[in-house]
């Protein structure tokens, strides 16, 4: 750890020193970026900060607080507003030495800079066979369920899923959220961070000193952090289906295996951490354990990641399948008004009435025999 | 002719900035001009002519840039390049970018910029690498510090200030040279790169080659600004232009304002007023939207015929000096085509090369399969030569005439 300035205002010296030697604590999934952001740029003078709004103001949820203070407007810097401007100079400056970690204030917002993204940040090391490298970040504040008006709640992520040359990472943990933004910064690719904004305020009790000690240990030796990009997780463990989800979705996953325990039916939750790598072994084992599976994701569904995760696992596990592969995504619909966008997200009901319809022999709780056959209506 | 505004500019790139004036952010009246279009010496009050020394290697290049063109041109012709965007006309712009930059510096060319490519020093085959067809680039960026060529229009200019602002953050003594056409200035990557260069005060200087046309749509379709370089006043960056075929011009202002950022003094945007003189590429018809009165209007302003003739005129240039520059085009001409007349197979397998760093368990899968493919084609090759040998099973026994009946 870098030693701290003296006149580092009192908030940046707490994110500095936060679970230095403390042990657990409770932290917000913002606090775990942001000493994730201060950790790597303690750690790495070539990584700098900037985007809209990053600066004095700490990013519009205050992921890139204290940052300007504890290392200077070199490091962490307010931008002109264009998404495509800010994109494009990473690209030249992650060229020429730095690394990037600039952030899109929101999802819907970062479009303009789409074509930085994807025709040249994507394919940069591949045009040049490799001897360029980009190594940067793109924060995305992303997702909906805070309700936000119009371009505020996009799941974008299909699109960055979609251009090969990108690597997309979705935490859905407090520790994750500290250990994949670090990983991610370590890259040599770029990489594509989507940060739910409705868990923005979540909290857990995690040791950051711990997570620090493993993420420190990585970067010394030049091996991944463990738990790193790539990995899925399996977020709870179940023997009767699986559910699949990223990002915003896992909680919700979560919520549902909870309450699909209340009613006998044990749901495995498997959080995929990173879209792209995605972690074929992880999905494939758990389903092939329970045979059944169904994959959640607020995005809408048609030509989305979900159905790519349906199609994979359908190829890839067939004969352990006692059923279709099912979704349970946003409707195919533009993210809706605040009023609206309860009814658009998929919710606990909308996946239990899913895992209802895996063609169960027997309900839950009944005799045998008792149960749908797979030819008749499940519900 | 001189457009007088009543008001006397009070800087240029070679002289004083920051004046907060902006008189001294606007261009001149008319493009500035060193030789004009007959050879003759040009006197400009902010702008000196270039050593005699400097005409002459820009002279050199120039000769080589066009036979690099009208070669490309025959090599599309005889099926070797997939296309050419030539620069035929342009030379003295891709001649003057490079040659006001130094080792330490970078360039940031667009598709039609090969020439001023290779007079950077890149490797002609490398830089045709692109329009061959083998990969989307052939050079290694940081060995010349030339990024890319780039084909989306203005992309690239912010990733020149990109590369300016890590430099200067870094303290290297580096200036980007960024090169664009008229109608990238329509882009909003155009407008965001000039704002940031501005707003970072990073030594990048934006180089406008004006050939008239994007495609087929023509300047005044483009643009209703006074010129491309009045642009850079709503940026609070000086902008000037420049006769795009004298290479003096040429030379004489690229050089104060790559000095002029070399010395912290800022952005600058540069126009040069040219014409393409061929189409767009192979695969563009001009006759649809210009007309040959107007191209045969241009002819007279070529960029190496005044030089030559201000060279001559100086008895800096004779017939003996004239040959060994041609036999040196010449030279480099035949090497191209001998390097483009080697039938390159790139590696399939390569497809999956430089997508990431650490493999994804998805492209190792897709590489198998590919792989599989390649040695089926291999046996199937393989078996067609032994039938051809009349030894279909391989076992060295000649094949039975009667058993395919």
């Amino acid at each position: 750890m870098a030693a701290t300035p003296t006149d580092t205002p009192p908030q940046a010296r707490e994110i500095a020193d936060a679970g230095s030697e403390s042990g657990p604590e409770t932290l917000t999934f913002a606090k775990a970026l942001n000493a994730a952001l201060a950790d790597e740029m303690a750690a790495d003078p070539t990584v700098v900060v900037f985007g809209e709004d990053v600066g004095p103001l700490g990013g519009v949820f205050r992921i890139t607080d204290g940052l300007t203070a504890r290392f200077g407007t070199d490091r962490c810097f307010d931008t002109p507003l264009a998404e495509s401007g800010i994109m494009g100079m990473a690209v030249g400056m992650a060229m020429n030495g730095l690394r990037p970690v600039v952030e899109m204030q929101f999802d819907a917002f970062a479009y303009p800079a789409f074509e930085q993204v994807v025709s040249h940040v994507a394919k940069m090391s591949n045009r040049t066979k490799g001897k360029v490298k980009l190594p940067l970040v793109i924060r995305i504040p992303y997702a909906g369920g805070i309700g936000g008006v119009e371009h505020h709640s996009d799941s974008s992520e299909a699109y960055y899923a979609h251009t090969p040359g990108l690597t997309v990472v979705a935490p859905a943990t407090v520790a994750d959220a500290y250990t994949l933004l670090r990983d991610a910064i370590r890259l040599k690719d770029p990489v594509v961070f989507l940060e739910p904004k409705k868990l923005y305020w979540s909290k857990e009790t995690v040791d950051l000193a711990v997570l620090r000690r493993a993420a420190d240990e990585a970067l010394r030796t030049g091996r991944q952090v463990p738990g790193g990009i790539g990995t899925a997780a399996v977020a709870r463990t179940g023997t009767d289906a699986t559910l699949v989800a990223y990002g915003p979705s896992v909680s919700t996953a979560l919520a549902a295996a909870a309450a699909a325990e209340a009613e006998g039916r044990s749901l495995e939750v498997i959080d995929l951490r990173s879209i792209v790598p995605y972690d074929d072994a992880a999905v494939d084992a758990s389903v092939r354990r329970t045979g059944r599976a169904v994959v959640i994701s607020e995005a809408p569904g048609f030509a989305s990641v979900a159905s790519e995760i349906v199609a994979r696992i359908q190829e890839r596990c067939f004969h352990s399948l006692a059923a279709p592969v099912l979704r349970v995504t946003g409707f195919d619909v533009p993210y809706p008004a605040p009023k609206l966008e309860h009814w658009f997200l998929p919710g606990v009901d909308r996946i239990l009435d899913a895992v209802d319809e895996l063609q169960w022999e027997e309900p839950p709780g009944s005799g045998a025999g008792a149960g749908t056959s797979a030819s008749e209506d499940p519900r | 002719m001189t457009i007088s505004t009543g008001r006397t500019r009070q800087a240029s790139f070679g002289a004083e900035s920051g004046s907060g004036s902006t008189d001294a952010l606007l261009p001149s009246d008319v493009p500035v001009q060193l030789l004009d279009a007959g050879g003759a010496a040009r006197q400009d009050s902010r702008y000196a002519m270039p050593a005699d020394d400097m005409l002459l290697d820009a002279y050199a290049r120039l000769v080589a840039g066009r036979r690099i063109n009208d070669q490309a041109n025959a090599l599309v012709r005889q099926g070797r390049l997939a296309v050419y965007p030539s620069s035929h006309g342009q030379e003295a712009c891709q001649v003057a970018a490079a040659a006001v930059l130094q080792t330490q510096d970078w360039l940031f060319p667009t598709y039609r910029d090969s020439v001023a490519v290779m007079s950077r020093g890149v490797d002609p085959l490398q830089v045709l690498t692109l329009l061959r067809g083998d990969w989307h680039s052939g050079y290694d960026p940081y060995e010349h510090r030339v990024a890319p060529q780039a084909t989306p229009l203005a992309t690239q200019l912010l990733h020149a200030v990109g590369v300016a602002h890590a430099a200067k953050l870094k303290g290297e003594d580096t200036v980007v040279l960024a090169l664009c056409g008229d109608g990238a200035t329509s882009e909003g990557d155009f407008h965001e790169a000039l704002n940031f260069a501005a707003v970072f005060h990073v030594p990048v200087v934006f180089f406008i080659q004006n050939n008239e046309y994007a495609i087929s749509v023509p300047l005044k379709n483009q643009s209703v600004a006074p010129s491309l370089a009045h642009k850079a006043i709503g940026y609070g960056m000086p902008g000037e232009r420049v006769d795009g075929n004298d290479v003096a011009a040429l030379l004489s202002v690229l050089g104060a304002a790559v000095l002029r950022a070399r010395e912290g003094g800022g952005p600058a945007l540069v126009e040069a007023h040219t014409y393409r003189m061929q189409a767009h590429t192979n695969a563009d018809d001009a006759t649809r939207y210009r007309s040959a009165e107007e191209v045969q209007d241009w002819l007279p302003r070529d960029p190496l015929a005044r030089t030559r003739s201000y060279l001559r005129g100086r008895g800096l240039l004779d017939d003996a000096r004239e040959d060994e520059l041609a036999a040196a085009a010449e030279a480099l001409a035949a090497a191209m085509r001998e390097g483009l007349n080697a039938d390159v197979e790139p590696d399939p397998l390569a497809l999956f090369e430089h997508v990431y760093t650490r493999r994804t368990p998805q492209l190792a899968e897709q590489s198998e399969l590919l792989r599989g493919e390649l040695q089926r084609d291999e046996e199937e090759r393989d078996a067609l030569v032994r039938n051809a040998a009349g030894d279909p099973d391989g076992t060295g026994n000649p094949a039975d005439p009667g058993a395919s009946r």
